[in-house]
């Protein structure tokens, strides 16, 4: 196990306080001329690095895996009454990627029931085995009969790398496999690529996507990640090159402590603070026309439409709807701001958004401060062409 | 029922600043709190013991420091709290701190039913539950909604998968993770806190747990490692759509299509 030794004999004052002070974690102390390293340390190594050799780093001899033994970049498909989630055709074409670093094949593990459909779906995807679990016992999602279906595979054909849609069932799935083979999993990657000796770089947002985290797991196969929907392009089908492949599992191994009684659609959610996508009406675009055709970009979007105080004041939106200070605090990936001035008050429940793009008649109004994207213009004019341009888009995707 | 509710201690911010230079964590005032999505967790197990019987308590893996969480759910009226703390379990990734806490859960008793919050809001993964689950041999479901029933073997709940709303029943014991948002969390008492019992507060380390084999610790159990950390590209850059309003609309659109939106 890998520890940090201090030298004490080394340790003077000036060095033991920039230490303290250079610890991000406020791990190291220092007393009565004693250097000392609490359980807060989360071995970053700052110390050993810039300490001038009085903290040393102690390796053990390593943990090594035979990596040629694994082989194959695996996609989780997640399938669920069904129909595949899209992220998978996502991580398909990112595997493709990957693969073409090593030469590996491209592999989908598909578990479920009544599941042929899917599986020729995803041969058109670029993927070169389809392995199949199909049961009536993994009819629906229980953890434990699709974590030992999962495992099953694994142990069979042994893939380098598994790539897993970050959805409800991926979040659960992944790190309860991830466990049962004690290997590494990351989360919520949105940059993955291939070293030359099979090692997946996982690169993801850490405390809050302030600063950015590159992650191997040397010593362990397969590496697991999670990747969101959306981070990656999805790439076109094409025609199918590969097989399906029907796996068996012994029907006991199947068994679960979950018995689900009932599955529902959600009813649709009007949570502004969990949408990916906002459309922003403020008073300049605030006339029954503007406001249907928000709705109409918002539901080409997959997004939601909110609103600012005066508006939901006026009673034409619901509080529910209201972004800002007495309203909401939003994230989306994308916020339109229509006919919006940008007071402080709205802009704080905003402004930490991926992407703000503001349309306003008004050069100088303050929302051109927090927007990525300004737009000076009669909302009214750019709407309706804005709204025929996607249109067209999405005609021919 | 007994439960008990997994706790972690997080950064009173996450505004954390790398510096571009040096590459090192710049600390802006190391306050911490509770995991905000645990106090759900904690309001859950309380009214399922009100309802129904039963103890709640609480664990942690940290620094010592990570005692304050537990008094403040001591004050929110959980029985006791044990903090897992050792140097051993330093530079823990997903999988080693999924198994130290497995290990301490086992180290504080038996439990008809553990509790997660959702995700934390230092780590955002969301996948230490799960893992946790796999190590005691339990079943496990996430983002839980509600608890409609307690039966004496099991557990009757709602949770929430992608687009789907489902109700299960679970054997007990189990492990469930709470949505966030599904109750509303009480306060913590300041009277209790004025006259908080300090015995109700544990310390537990590498010596109280059943595996004493180190490598399956600390940054040794770790699959995971960081090569490196750096400031993410920041877009603060401001972009002008200049024209009339159909240029306007046809550099927004295709905007659109470079976000991946259409």
């Amino acid at each position: 196990m890998p520890s940090l030794k201090i030298h004490q004999e080394k340790v003077t004052p000036s060095v033991a306080q920039g230490l303290v002070k250079g610890c991000p974690f406020g791990a190291i102390s220092y007393e009565e001329g004693k250097l000392a390293i609490s359980s807060g340390c989360k071995m970053c190594k700052i110390c050993v690095k810039r300490g001038g050799g009085v903290v040393e780093l102690v390796e053990d001899a390593k943990k090594e895996v035979d990596k040629s033994l694994w082989c194959g970049i695996c996609v989780y498909a997640d399938c669920q009454e069904g129909e595949i989630h899209r992220v998978t055709y996502e991580l398909c074409g990112k595997a493709r990627e990957l693969a073409s670093v090593t030469g590996h094949p491209v592999y989908a593990l598909l578990i479920g029931h009544g599941i042929e459909a899917p599986a020729e779906q995803l041969l058109r995807y670029g993927v070169d085995k389809v392995y199949t679990y199909d049961h009536p016992a993994l009819e629906h999602f229980r953890i434990e009969p699709y974590t030992a279906a999962f495992y099953d595979f694994i142990e069979k054909v042994k893939p380098s790398s598994i790539l897993v849609g970050a959805t409800a069932l991926g979040r659960q799935l992944a790190p309860r496999v991830a466990a049962r083979c004690r290997a590494g999993l990351t989360a919520d990657c949105t940059v993955l690529e291939m070293k030359d000796n099979t090692d997946l770089v996982q690169i993801r947002p850490a405390f809050g996507g302030n600063i950015m985290a590159q992650i191997i797991s040397p010593a362990t196969r397969p590496q697991f990640c999670t990747v969101r929907y959306k981070v990656f392009s999805e790439p076109k089908p094409t025609t199918p090159h590969g097989e399906v492949v029907e796996m068996s599992i012994a029907p006991e191994k199947l068994s679960s402590r979950v018995e689900v009684l009932k599955v529902e659609s959600k009813p649709k959610d009007v949570d502004i603070s969990e949408a990916d996508v906002i459309v922003a009406v403020g008073r300049g675009a605030q006339s029954e026309g503007m406001r249907q055709m928000a709705q109409e970009l918002a539901d080409l979007l997959g997004g939601v439409v909110a609103s600012t105080r005066p508006l939901v004041e006026a009673g034409i939106f619901d509080a529910k709807q209201q972004i800002g200070l007495s309203g909401r605090t939003v994230k989306p990936k994308l916020i339109f701001c229509l006919g919006i001035s940008g007071a402080v008050q709205f802009t704080a429940g905003m402004k930490s958004s991926d992407v703000i793009v503001a349309i306003n008649t008004d050069a100088n109004a303050p929302i051109f401060d927090v927007a990525h994207y300004s737009v000076v213009g009669d909302v009214a004019e750019i709407m309706p062409k804005l709204l025929s341009y996607v249109k067209e888009v999405k005609h021919h995707v | 029922m007994d439960i008990l509710v997994c706790i972690k201690q997080v950064p009173g911010s996450s505004q954390v600043e790398v510096d571009p230079v040096t590459g090192v964590l710049k600390r802006s005032g190391v306050q911490s709190k509770m995991n905000p999505y645990d106090l759900y967790a904690i309001e859950m197990a309380l009214q399922l013991t009100e309802q129904y019987g039963g103890c709640v308590k609480c664990v942690t893996m940290g620094p010592p420091q990570a005692k304050a969480e537990m008094v403040e759910a001591i004050c929110m009226d959980a029985e006791s709290g044990t903090v897992l703390s050792d140097r051993k379990f330093a530079g823990v990734d997903v999988l080693a701190t999924a198994y130290t806490l497995s290990q301490g859960i086992k180290a504080c008793g038996e439990f008809d039913l553990v509790i997660c919050g959702k995700q934390t809001t230092d780590g955002d993964t969301a996948q230490v539950g799960a893992e946790v689950a796999e190590y005691l041999g339990v079943p496990n479901v996430s983002n839980v909604l509600s608890v409609m029933a307690v039966e004496p073997d099991s557990i009757v709940l709602t949770a929430a998968l992608d687009n789907k709303t489902v109700s299960e029943r679970v054997s007990l014991p189990c492990l469930i993770s709470v949505d966030g948002d599904i109750n509303t969390p009480r306060l913590p008492s300041f009277k209790v806190k004025q006259s908080i019992d300090e015995g109700k507060i544990h310390f537990l380390s590498f010596a109280d747990f059943a595996d004493q084999d180190e490598s399956h610790y600390g940054l040794a159990g770790s699959a995971t490692q960081v090569e490196r950390i750096f400031p993410p590209e920041k877009n603060t850059q401001k972009q002008d759509i200049p024209g009339n309003a159909t240029e306007q609309a046809k550099a927004l659109c295709d905007l659109l299509c470079q976000l991946k939106m259409l």
